[in-house]
This record gives structure tokens, C-alpha cells and sequence, in this order.
């Protein structure tokens, strides 16, 4: 990670700084996946640096969804590969995925609504460090425990981590989904629709929170919301039907007109 | 081996006869599951309060007729006010809760029965007695009778079903009951409309299997069981399925009791239940979703 | 807000509609109107809430705040059914055809109203099959194996079998080729010439422009602009800020 990296600064002067162990964290290749007739995903070819903030967007049905199930292997692709930091994880189930790195949030949060905010994010936490052992004496879990603190100071819910899960309101418990990933310790993060369902001030808080974390991780989005991609994302990954359609800084996917065409329909 | 042959006849039209019947009750079971999502536990008591609605008015009328139709629509008719008043104020939650309001409903049922008619078994009196020579025993013509009408009633159903103007709405409030709304069904009394058919259908074969055993409160407990056998076998909410199951249920535990007893016969009923969940557990005659 | 003049006695009045799915608050106070006979158009990029505005005014999800009136009277929590029957007709977005009837069986379930004589069922058919010929070639033919194209047409059809005031349509173009659309364009116009009025939930910008008469503009679960469509047509800054990127 170099030290140029900042938050607050526009995003755009940020991407000639990204780069600096040379290889990107994330890399599909010639990724495709086919339901019987149908191809969800083809041939995708997407590069992450370490450290940046990717959107990845599209009309419905383009794949994003899809492209992430790849990613967080819920879904094997039908060809291609995926190598995290070089290493081909392709096909590898969920919870080997997870150990390698990559975490997720969901649209439809996940959250354990009858356990606190702290042990929603106290599990996560748990499963980096320590095999199950029943011997071990409780002191070699505060580690656990401060990551996990950690965790919820990052999404901004520390002072509500002895509150009830199904008692935080819809932004909260949608924050809550970003620090149990996060307590994962991942390198890559993969944020499902994060703002979906927020009003305009909580989308606002969740951006801050994004930019934030976004200091030691490199965060995929899927989005909808025009104004947080524009302004949160360092580069934008375009799909439709299924394949990548463009790629760019938000300024030019703003002015590619394919881009525009497949939005406005024109 | 002649004898052999005889008894395997005989056997197949025992299964017959019985499967009938309990495609009958299996019917009502299906119909309502597909609609409305309800695992009706209470089914084998509407058979059972059926049969002694038959005997009491066997008792008044003496006719045979007058009482089958009495008991299918006075239960029919009970089944609509228990939908109204238990079943529709918990429709969209849990599908346990359901399970649990006519599981408790079939205790109610039951323990009214025990109440109200005691704990001796009634008789009904079957409408015409008359055998008819097969092979080497006096075969019953009303068994056949009982056969015929249960495919009749089945029939019906499916006529209604298929070029019934309401029949139309039943079938798409089964399919998509949030769309069949939108269209202008009024989908809460298609609901009660198809628990009352299918208490109907259950009342209607307690009249009729009524001769052919005794009438007692815990006369439920069997059917309803082999019922659900036959939904899940026969793939839940379909009824051509369900009779399909009902009777190659019943031929299998008809041929296996010419080797053991009928108690020990039931066995292959579930093994074939079994056997379905593990190898095709929508069921026996439904296509398995890729 | 610009000049577009909103119906003086609205057929379909939206007013501060919140609707959550749990707890995610996806409208935050959406109001619009449609005139009788009007066609008028709500664009926004997905997951506005512009399907979700459509199943507020069919009862279909109630709203937690706020009032939904037809012909100015509260309908707001009347089940769908009874909507139905008042003369509202919907299309939903993934069309809900029913795979297992024939496409007259479908037909039907909007017909067996009470007051309708044999006579008015026929004519109705007939105005149907006459619109879409393809439904009358297919007519004993199951839903299910219809086109995408063909479905579509169906559950127009399907909802003019109720004889609406207004149909509610979601999203009639999606995943249709361009001779599709612009053949429901054409059914878009025919309706709007009987009189029926028409709410079109859209991404497609020119289908929406040309088809119909106002239009409002939704981004974040409310409705931020509203236009004649004459208007947008001119100036199109407006539209590629809602629905461009």
C-alpha cells in the first residue's frame, strides 16, 4: 500500500498512485458462465489494483450478480479463471474463498437479528484466528474480541455494540453487514447494493464509511445509485449482457457514448 | 399357482377399491396444500365427522343417498366456517403455525366425536347387499359400487376443474395467487371454497367406506396418515398425482398382504414414501425440476 | 418542477407514499397523479422504487404512510382484487402470465366478472383477438409455452379483459426485440385512443417520450421531476441526469 493513498481526495488523481506492488489483487479471465441456453457471463476480463474502489454497474441482467457469486464462489463459472493476488481461487467453495480473502456483503442483509451488534461481528472475527478447541483458555480470544471491536468502530455502530441486532434501524443493520465482512479480514471486499433502501442522509453516512474503510482493502461496489459511484469509485466496470462494455474513470465513462446508448436506450 | 392367480385378482380389486377411496380423501388433502399452502391435519376427522353425519341420518332417513349428500355438504359447510374463522387470519405467516391450528383442530374434532357419540362404533347400513361370484369368494357389488362412485366424484372434480367457469379461478389462484388478486378473483373465498370442496370430498368417502368398517372417533387417525403418504408420493398439489399414488399405494399394500397380515401390509406404504423422499421427493409422478 | 400541468380531478392520485420491504424504506413520500385518459410516464433507473409505486396503487404492498385515490376516492389497503374490479388493470414487470392455463384460460380470469353478459364477453374477446392476432392463433395453446414477445401481449391483453380505466405497466419493453416494441408502442396508442389511461413504468427513454403525454422523472424512492413530455424532448439535460450516469 503506498503512502499517497488518501481519503477525501478526488478519485480520479488517485489511479496513477494505485499500483504499487505492480500486480493487480484481483483478475478474471475470460470469465463465462452459461445456464444451459443462456449466458449470464462472457468472457469477462476485469483488472483490480490493490486499494482502489471499483464499480461495477449495468442495466438488468447484465451480470453483475452473477459476476459476483463467481467471485465468492457461490457459483462455479462454466470457464475461465479467477486469481486473487496470482493465485487461481476458481471454483474454490465459499468458505475457502472467504479464508483466501474475499468477503461480501448482501442486498438482503444477513445479520443474526438475536444476537448483539458485537457478536453478529465477534463470530466473523472468529473464524480468521483459532481452530475450534474447546482447551484453549479464554484470555487467547481477546485478539478475536479487539478485532472485532475494531470491526464496528470502522463501520461507525461501537457505541451500539451490546444493542440488539434486529433493534438497529435499516442503515445501521446494512452497516452492520459491511463490519461482519470486514471482521473477516479480507483483501477484497465485495459490497452488494449497499445503499439500496437508504434515504439520501444514511446513503451520505454509508459513503463516508466506505471511503473510510477503503484505506486498507480494495472494495468492489454494485450499485445503482449514480451519485455514489460518480463520486466514491476510482474506476467503472460497465456490463451488459453479460460482457464488459467499457471500462474507465467515472469522467469517461460519463462521456462514452455506448455507455449512453445502452442506459438511455437511444 | 392357479390359486395364486385368483388371489392376485382379487387383490387388485381390493387395491382398487380402497385406493379409490383414498384418492378421494387424498384429493381434498392436495387441492387444498396446492392453493392455499395448508397441510390440513384436521382432514381425517372431516372424514371421520362425515361417517357419523351419514349414520345419524341413516338413523332419520333410513336412505342411504339422502345421507352421503347430507354429509358432504354439512361438512363441506363446516369446512368453510373453520377456513374462515382458523385458517384465514394466519394466511402469509409461518407454515408451522397452520400445521399447528388443525393439528389442534383434529384433537377438538375428535374429542367432540368421542363426546357427542360415544365411544362405541356405529354401523351404516350399506345400500343394497348382493355378491357376485368371483372366483372362489362372494365379492360384495357394493365394493365395486364405492369404486365406481369415487371415480365419479374424482371425475367431477376434474370437469369442474378443467371447464368450470370457477373451476378457471381455482386453477390460477393455485398458480399465482398474488396475479389471480390483480385479475379481480376474489382470492379469500376461492381459499374457503376449495377447503369446503375438499372437506366435501373427504365427508363424502367416510359415507362411503363407512359399511365397510366401524364408525368410531379415531377413525381419522388411519386415513389421514395414508393420505399424506399418498400426497407426498403422488407430488404435492397434484391431483392427477395424488390418485395415481392413492391406488398404486393401495395395490402394493393389497398384494403384499398375501404374504403377511394387512396390520404388517402398511410397511410398503412407507417404504414407498421413503423411497420417493430420497429419489424423487416431488414425487413419484411429477417430473424432477432440473 | 416545471410547467406540466397535472389533471384537475385526477382518476389516480399517489399522495407521500412510504413503502418498506422489512426494513429497507425503498419510497420516501412519492406522489403523482394521472388524468383520465392520460398517458403518463415514470422513468428511473433500477431500483428506484418505480415497481414498487406501481404495487402501492394495486394494494399489492401496503404503503406505511400516505394515500393512494382513484376517482377521488381513498383506496389505500383495498385488497388487489377489489381494485381489480373497480377498474384498475396491472402488467407486472416479469409479465405473471398463467403458465399452466391456455391463453384463453388466462383471458377468462378476467372475464367472469359479475354484470358481464355472454354478449360483452364476446365482443371483449373478439376487441382482443383483433388487437393481437397472435393470442387468437394461440388461443387453446398453454401460457407457459409462449414467446417472451407473446407473453407480453397476453398479459396486456389479459388486463384490457377487465375493461380498465387505467392500466398499470411495468416495464412492457424489457428483454423485447425492437419490432416488439414498437409494436407495443402501437398498443400504447390504440389504448390511449379508447380512452383508457395509461401509468408506464420505463427505462427506455424514446419509447416514453413518444407514448406519452407527461412524464415524472423517480431517482432514490421519490419523484424528483415532472415534465410534459413535449418539454424533455427538447431538452434532454433533465433525462440523462436521471437516467444516464
Amino acid at each position: 500500500m503506498t503512502a499517497e493513498q488518501s481519503t477525501g481526495a478526488a478519485p480520479g488523481s488517485l489511479v496513477s498512485a494505485r499500483g504499487g506492488a505492480g500486480s493487480p489483487i484481483l483478475r478474471t479471465e475470460g470469465l463465462t458462465v452459461r445456464f444451459g441456453g443462456l449466458t449470464a457471463l462472457n468472457d469477462v476480463n476485469v483488472e483490480v489494483q490493490r486499494g482502489e474502489i471499483r464499480a461495477i454497474i449495468g442495466p438488468n441482467g447484465a451480470g453483475k450478480s452473477t459476476f459476483f457469486n463467481c467471485l465468492t464462489g457461490v457459483l462455479h463459472p462454466t470457464a475461465g479463471r479467477i486469481l486473487l493476488d496470482g493465485e487461481d481461487v476458481t471454483g474454490l467453495p465459499p468458505n475457502r474463498i472467504s479464508q483466501k480473502g474475499i468477503a461480501r456483503s448482501y442486498q438482503i442483509t444477513n445479520i443474526m437479528p438475536n444476537a448483539t451488534t458485537l457478536e453478529n461481528v465477534r463470530i466473523a472475527a472468529q473464524s480468521r484466528r483459532h481452530s475450534w478447541s474447546l482447551l484453549t483458555h479464554h484470555r487467547a480470544y481477546r485478539d478475536i474480541l479487539s478485532r472485532a471491536e475494531g470491526a464496528l468502530a470502522a463501520v461507525g455502530l461501537a457505541g451500539k455494540a451490546d444493542e440488539l441486532a434486529a433493534n438497529l434501524s435499516h442503515g445501521e443493520q446494512r452497516n452492520l453487514e459491511i463490519g461482519i465482512a470486514l471482521a473477516t479480514e479480507p483483501q477484497l471486499l465485495c459490497l452488494d447494493e449497499p445503499t439500496a433502501g437508504m434515504s439520501a442522509a444514511e446513503t451520505h453516512d454509508t459513503m463516508e464509511l466506505v471511503r473510510r474503510i477503503a484505506k486498507d482493502l480494495t472494495i468492489l461496489i454494485v450499485e445503482h445509485d449514480m451519485q455514489v459511484v460518480m463520486e466514491l469509485c476510482h474506476r467503472i466496470t460497465v456490463l451488459h449482457y453479460g460482457e464488459v462494455l467499457a471500462e474507465g474513470t467515472p469522467a469517461e465513462i460519463q462521456g462514452n457514448p455506448k455507455v449512453m446508448e445502452v442506459y438511455l436506450k437511444t | 399357482m392357479p390359486i395364486l392367480l385368483d388371489q392376485i385378482l382379487i387383490q387388485t380389486i381390493n387395491g382398487i377399491v380402497t385406493g379409490m377411496i383414498l384418492a378421494l380423501v387424498a384429493s381434498g388433502l392436495t387441492l387444498i396444500f396446492g392453493i392455499m399452502d395448508v397441510v390440513n391435519f384436521a382432514h381425517g376427522e372431516l372424514f371421520m365427522l362425515g361417517a357419523y353425519v351419514g349414520v345419524t341420518t341413516m338413523v332419520a332417513t333410513g336412505n342411504f343417498w339422502i345421507a352421503l349428500l347430507v354429509a358432504t355438504v354439512v361438512i363441506a359447510l363446516l369446512g368453510a366456517v373453520i377456513q374462515i374463522t382458523t385458517l384465514r387470519p394466519l394466511l402469509g405467516r409461518d407454515p408451522l403455525t397452520t400445521i399447528l391450528a388443525t393439528f389442534g383442530l383434529s384433537l377438538v374434532l375428535q374429542n367432540y366425536a368421542l363426546w357427542q357419540f360415544g365411544p362405541v362404533a356405529r354401523k351404516i347400513q350399506e345400500p343394497f347387499t348382493g355378491h357376485f361370484s368371483l372366483f372362489y369368494l362372494d365379492y360384495p357389488w357394493y365394493r365395486l359400487v364405492i369404486a365406481g362412485l369415487s371415480a365419479a366424484i374424482i371425475g367431477a372434480l376434474w370437469l369442474f376443474l378443467k371447464f368450470g367457469t370457477y373451476g378457471i379461478w381455482i386453477r390460477a389462484t393455485t398458480q399465482d395467487r398474488v396475479m389471480a388478486s390483480a385479475m379481480g378473483i376474489p382470492v379469500p373465498w376461492v381459499h374457503t371454497a376449495v377447503f369446503a370442496i375438499g372437506a366435501g370430498m373427504a365427508a363424502a368417502s367416510g359415507v362411503l367406506f363407512g359399511p365397510l368398517v366401524g364408525v368410531n372417533h379415531a377413525m381419522g387417525l388411519d386415513w389421514v396418515l395414508k393420505a399424506f403418504i399418498v400426497v407426498v408420493v403422488g407430488g404435492m398439489g397434484n391431483l392427477g398425482g395424488s390418485i395415481a399414488a392413492a391406488i398404486f399405494v393401495s395395490l402394493l399394500e393389497a398384494y403384499a398382504s398375501l404374504w403377511v397380515s394387512p396390520a404388517q401390509a402398511v410397511i410398503v406404504s412407507f417404504v414407498a414414501l421413503i423411497l420417493t423422499l430420497l429419489f424423487r421427493p416431488t414425487g413419484l409422478f411429477v417430473p424432477t425440476p432440473k | 418542477m416545471s410547467g406540466a400541468a397535472s389533471p384537475a380531478s385526477p382518476l389516480v392520485a399517489v399522495e407521500g407514499i412510504h413503502t418498506f420491504y422489512g426494513k429497507s424504506h425503498i419510497l420516501h413520500g412519492v406522489s403523482l397523479e394521472v388524468g383520465r385518459g392520460e398517458v403518463v410516464g415514470l422513468l428511473g433507473r433500477n431500483g428506484v422504487g418505480k415497481s414498487t409505486t406501481l404495487k402501492t396503487v394495486m394494494g399489492l404492498v401496503r404503503p406505511s404512510q400516505g394515500e393512494v385515490r382513484y376517482e377521488g376516492r381513498a383506496i389505500t389497503g383495498l385488497a388487489p382484487h377489489r381494485l381489480a374490479r373497480l377498474g384498475i388493470g396491472y402488467v407486472p414487470e416479469d409479465r405473471r402470465i398463467f403458465r399452466l392455463l391456455t391463453v384463453m384460460e388466462n383471458l377468462r380470469t378476467g372475464l367472469d366478472r359479475a354484470g358481464v353478459d355472454e354478449g360483452r364477453k364476446q365482443a371483449l374477446l373478439e376487441k382482443v383477438y383483433d388487437y393481437f392476432p397472435v393470442l387468437a392463433d394461440r388461443r387453446n395453446q398453454a401460457g407457459g409455452t409462449l414467446s417472451g414477445g407473446e407473453q407480453q401481449m397476453l398479459a396486456i391483453a389479459r388486463a384490457m379483459m377487465l375493461e380498465p380505466k387505467i392500466i398499470l405497466l411495468d416495464e412492457p419493453t424489457e428483454g423485447l426485440m425492437p419490432r416488439m416494441v414498437s409494436q407495443i408502442r402501437q398498443i400504447i396508442d390504440a389504448l390511449h385512443r379508447e380512452g383508457v389511461a395509461i401509468l408506464l413504468v420505463e427505462q427506455n427513454v424514446p419509447l416514453t417520450l413518444e407514448a406519452c403525454a407527461r412524464i415524472y422523472l423517480m431517482e432514490k424512492g421519490q419523484v424528483r421531476h415532472q415534465a410534459a413530455a413535449a418539454e424533455l424532448r427538447a431538452d434532454a439535460a433533465v433525462i440523462h441526469q436521471y437516467m444516464g450516469i
